[in-house]
């Protein structure tokens, strides 16, 4: 593999179930082109907390991943409302999640530490009132 | 243990089989909180929950899970199911509680495997 592949999805803003859907494909692909499963279990955590979360909070977006011999990255981008404070919503366990999300599984304060736990690299650039980018690479040989 | 195991010792009806009802799973995990599920990335085989939502088992699927029990009799919907064929994950139904399902299945031999500090 020596191209980079790019792939370019929208998340809904509006449909809550159909979050996860841009990670399944992108786990299809990667199963496909025969990378190891912990790497395609790493970015698909990693993708589908960031689409839960940009459904929950961001009124959905885009996310660009891209593929190369080295690694996967992953950028999701919302208009939303942006972090306020990116220490704390970095923290387990804190949430801003209304109970409806609660209710379906999620909101626990848990989606930014797992995007973090299972990318090898990650960055949040966040702006109250703008929206939030976050990026995040998983590499293929660590 | 095989999923259809599973079935037998849960008394659980089968929505969906998967696979297939002979596919071996050796641990499990029981939680309504799937970012408590996604936060453990080890290889669980088998998700119950008392949760149903289609998010259940793409959580099941992003964890490469291969049987999702839903617990005290709750029924997956048509959507549900339709997804969990498509990714080839068997959903089972068992009038158990969360409990006594689990504790069903460790009597038996599986395993968990998700524990933060042990």
């Amino acid at each position: 593999m020596s191209d980079t592949i790019q792939l370019n999805f929208t998340v809904p803003g509006d449909d809550f179930t159909r979050a996860g859907e841009a990670s399944s494909e992108v786990k299809g692909i990667l199963k496909k082109l025969g990378l190891s499963p912990m790497v395609v279990r790493k970015v698909a955590i990693a993708m589908y907390e960031g689409e839960i979360n940009m459904a929950i909070h961001g009124g959905g977006g885009e996310i660009t991943v891209e593929i190369s011999d080295q690694w996967v990255q992953m950028v999701l981008a919302d208009q939303g409302p942006g972090i306020p404070n990116v220490e704390l919503a970095m923290q387990e366990g804190w949430s801003t999640a209304p109970d409806s999300v609660r209710n379906l599984g999620f909101g626990a304060g848990m989606g930014l530490p797992n995007m973090k736990k299972y990318s090898d690299e990650m960055s949040i650039d966040s702006q109250v009132g703008v929206g939030t980018t976050v990026t995040m690479r998983v590499y293929l040989n660590l | 243990m095989t999923v259809q195991e599973i079935q037998e010792i849960l008394k659980a009806t089968v929505y969906c089989e998967g696979t297939s009802l002979q596919t071996e799973a050796h641990t499990a995990c029981g939680s309504d909180l799937m970012s408590d599920v996604l936060a453990y990335v080890k290889d669980q085989s088998v998700l119950l929950t008392g949760l149903v939502n289609p998010q259940v088992v793409r959580t099941a699927e992003m964890m490469d899970m291969v049987c999702v029990v839903f617990v005290r009799g709750k029924q997956p919907d048509k959507a549900i199911v339709e997804m969990a064929q498509e990714l080839g994950i068997a959903v089972l139904s068992t009038p158990y509680g969360m409990f006594s399902a689990c504790g069903r299945l460790h009597d038996r031999g599986m395993k968990g495997g998700g524990e933060a500090y042990v």
